[in-house]
């Protein structure tokens, strides 16, 4: 549907360019451009500081025909902060307020109109489409937004296109749930739709609880109006009328910049009664989580948006049938509905002809732990470990052996050196023990002991079970007094046995997702290093040095 | 409202913002606890009686999620991260040197009321690993003799 041109409604009236938080706006077009990243992780390194001295210079130096624009993540959170220039594609990391010189030096020599990406392979060998805008645009200014081409896709949907043609763009795209699970977004979209009730809602899921992934508030604090795009669209093809973000607290200014976009699009016409002079009518609020991770789930998630106590519900009846205040509900994650724009704007065929064949797209990771070049990266389906780990992440720290790289949070795996030339996708992932998850992709060297790690998700999952069914609320606490014994070599081999059949049990007959991932972490660690597990339990010692092993007991 | 106290104001406005509805129950605990600091009795019947929620649901809701507590803080919070990658990091051994050099424990506040230390599942920096935050300033890569110092420095 790429060249559906939008005929009517005609587009609002453009109001001045503002410039970011503090800076003066220029007077005439730019010849050259800085970026600052003010996302979380540069902003803790007070990028706000650099951005205005930064400011502050550029018009000292009198280059006024140069912008200083805030945006969103530039990827490389490690290095923070970063400033770019994508006149050259040029990239200052670590910069302290003496280096602005040099970038002021940069700026001068700047060729107008041309646009070049760093070429280091932690960017080149990306592809991005669901951060495509991330660190390309001030994430408050709608106007930016715009300018890139924002709410062209909903535009021509609710222009040119029936609520069952989006569904079916949707489907032949290929695109799959982004929050783990991997469930066909088409399928679901159809199933709302399809679903008896009036009215309908859309929830996007923001409750990024796995820890070690970020994707989701990088996507919220970069872009934010490409979410709500997303999701006018959604509740346009499946029939709703109001939404929900659900966020978690802890991303204060994912919320506060997704609660502004919200604002500006429903001043400017894109939410609301009649979006666009169309019939669509949709409304979103945020609604913020309070620290528990089951509420990832998303019949917990229902029960906290309706200020309850976050615990699940057997399914069926599926929230598509039966959710919020038992209506058709459609969930999706941040990621998702980021990925619905482009698709609209390019078409499904073109989005199915990326990736794998069971994984279409992109998947964007959180890359952190023991590589190099920890940050935000997205990358094709079925791009190798190997390539993640070791071209994009620039390999381990101190030149150290890689040992296994862990996906999916306390419901996935460890992934060890053996996999590496692997492609990741979701198929590929479960084949090998372990989850796509929301996409924590957590780098460990030989220093990471892996009974530790499995203690450490258990412990975990422990304190997050809400209680309700008694396999997850008991079993992961015995699962975890196991653990803590085998770490502290004190366990036997009957232990060992106990502690595998009782997280069969857990898989089997926990209610809700919590407590049927919670043993995962224990089985992929024992697959791929049992030998870690007995050492601890027969000879005693931990191999990577980081359990207190407690002295053998003196026989009498 | 329980007191004349300014601060019930806030919380009043943004239940009526909220049209006063019993699911608007966690966002308004959210700003009584922005408000006040922590949840007191005299707080959760408030909004019991405003919302017309039953005690034991309000009290329920305050007590499931970690974000909200019941006990006042300290003066100062510092917050250290124990996601997977701070975890990896050494995380555990931050918290250890901070028992070890101010005696103060995960949930707890020191004998003087000067500090409160808690944990956080993931503050979702994991680029900058190990992470703790001081009065909600955001400190990456952290080593634990620099953090002890600058928390006793308070």
């Amino acid at each position: 549907m790429s060249e559906s041109a939008p005929s009517a409604p005609p587009a609002p009236p453009k109001r001045p360019r503002r410039a970011a938080d503090g800076l003066r706006p220029l007077e005439g077009p730019a010849r050259a451009s800085a970026y600052v990243c003010e996302a979380v992780s540069c902003l803790s390194a007070q990028s706000h500081d650099i951005l205005l001295k930064l400011g502050e210079q550029v018009s000292g130096a009198g280059l006024k025909d140069v912008e200083v624009k805030r945006v969103g993540c530039l990827l490389l959170c490690a290095s923070g902060p970063l400033v770019q220039i994508p006149g050259t594609g040029q990239l200052f990391s670590n910069v302290r307020p003496d280096d602005l010189d040099a970038i002021v030096e940069a700026l001068a020599d700047v060729t107008p109109g041309e646009q070049r990406a760093p070429e280091a392979p932690f960017f080149s060998r990306q592809r991005r489409i669901a951060t495509e805008n991330s660190g390309r645009i001030d994430p408050e200014s709608l106007d930016d937004y715009v300018e890139k081409g924002g709410f062209e896709a909903l535009r021509s949907v609710l222009t040119s296109m029936t609520p069952a043609q989006v569904r079916e763009e949707i489907t032949r795209s290929g695109l799959r749930g982004r929050g783990g699970a991997g469930y066909p977004t088409g399928l679901k979209w159809n199933t709302v739709a399809k679903a008896v009730g009036s009215p309908k809602y859309v929830i996007c899921n923001a409750d990024e609880g796995d820890p070690g992934a970020f994707m989701d508030r990088s996507v919220l604090e970069s872009d934010p109006y490409r979410v709500i795009e997303g999701m006018a669209i959604a509740a346009y093809a499946v029939g709703a009328s109001e939404g929900y973000v659900y966020c978690r607290a802890e991303y204060p200014l994912a919320v506060s910049r997704l609660r502004k976009a919200i604002h500006s699009a429903g001043r400017a016409g894109y939410l609301g009664l009649h979006i666009l002079d169309s019939k669509l009518g949709f409304e979103v609020d945020v609604r913020l989580g309070a620290g528990a991770f089951v509420c990832g789930e998303e019949t917990a998630l229902i029960a906290s948006v309706q200020g309850g106590r976050g615990t699940p519900t057997t399914r069926p009846p599926y929230p598509a049938v039966a959710g919020l205040w038992d209506q058709p509900t459609l969930i999706n994650n941040v990621e998702t509905f980021a990925n619905i724009a482009p698709i609209i704007r390019k078409g499904g065929a073109w989005f199915a002809g990326i990736g794998t064949s069971t994984s279409k797209g992109t998947k964007v990771f959180a890359l952190a732990g023991r590589v190099v070049n920890t940050g935000l990266i997205e990358v094709q389906m079925g791009t190798t470990l190997r390539e993640i780990v070791f071209d994009i992440g620039g390999g381990i720290v101190d030149g150290r052996a890689f040992k296994a790289v862990q996906t999916g949070g306390p419901s996935g795996g460890c992934i060890p050196a053996e996999f590496l030339d692997m492609g990741v996708d979701y198929e590929s992932l479960v084949g090998v023990g372990s989850f796509m998850g929301s996409g924590g992709m957590i780098v460990m060297d030989e220093t990471s002991c892996m009974v530790d790690v499995a203690r450490y998700f258990m412990d975990f999952c422990r304190e997050e079970s809400c209680g309700k069914c008694a396999p997850c609320r008991v079993g992961t606490t015995q699962l975890w007094i196991l653990l803590d014994r085998i770490s502290h070599g004190g366990a036997t081999l009957d232990d060992l046995a106990q502690m595998e059949r009782l997280g069969a049990m857990v898989q089997r007959t926990s209610l809700c997702g919590l407590g049927q991932g919670a043993p995962n972490p224990i089985f992929s660690t024992l697959r791929y290093f049992r030998d870690e597990y007995l050492a601890h339990i027969v000879d005693r010692v931990c191999p990577a040095g980081v359990c207190a092993i407690e002295p053998a007991p003196v026989p009498v | 409202m329980p007191s004349d106290d300014k601060r019930w104001r806030i919380v009043e406005t943004r239940m009526r913002r909220l049209g006063s509805r019993p699911d608007a129950l966690i966002e308004v605990l959210h700003s009584a606890q922005e408000a006040f600091g922590f949840l007191d009795d005299d707080a959760l019947r408030f909004v019991s009686d405003s919302l017309r929620v039953p005690p034991s649901k309000v009290f329920g809701v305050a007590t499931f999620y970690h974000h909200f507590t019941l006990k006042p803080h300290g003066e100062h919070t510092c917050v250290v991260c124990t996601g997977t990658a701070c975890y990896i990091n050494g995380a555990d051994e931050i918290l250890s040197s901070i028992k070890a050099g101010l005696d103060v424990k995960p949930r707890e506040t020191t004998a003087d009321g000067k500090l409160s230390l808690l944990t956080a599942r993931c503050l979702g920096a994991c680029s900058l690993a190990p992470v703790a935050t001081v009065d909600g300033a955001v400190e990456g890569r952290v080593s634990s003799s620099d953090l002890v110092a600058k928390l006793a420095g308070l």
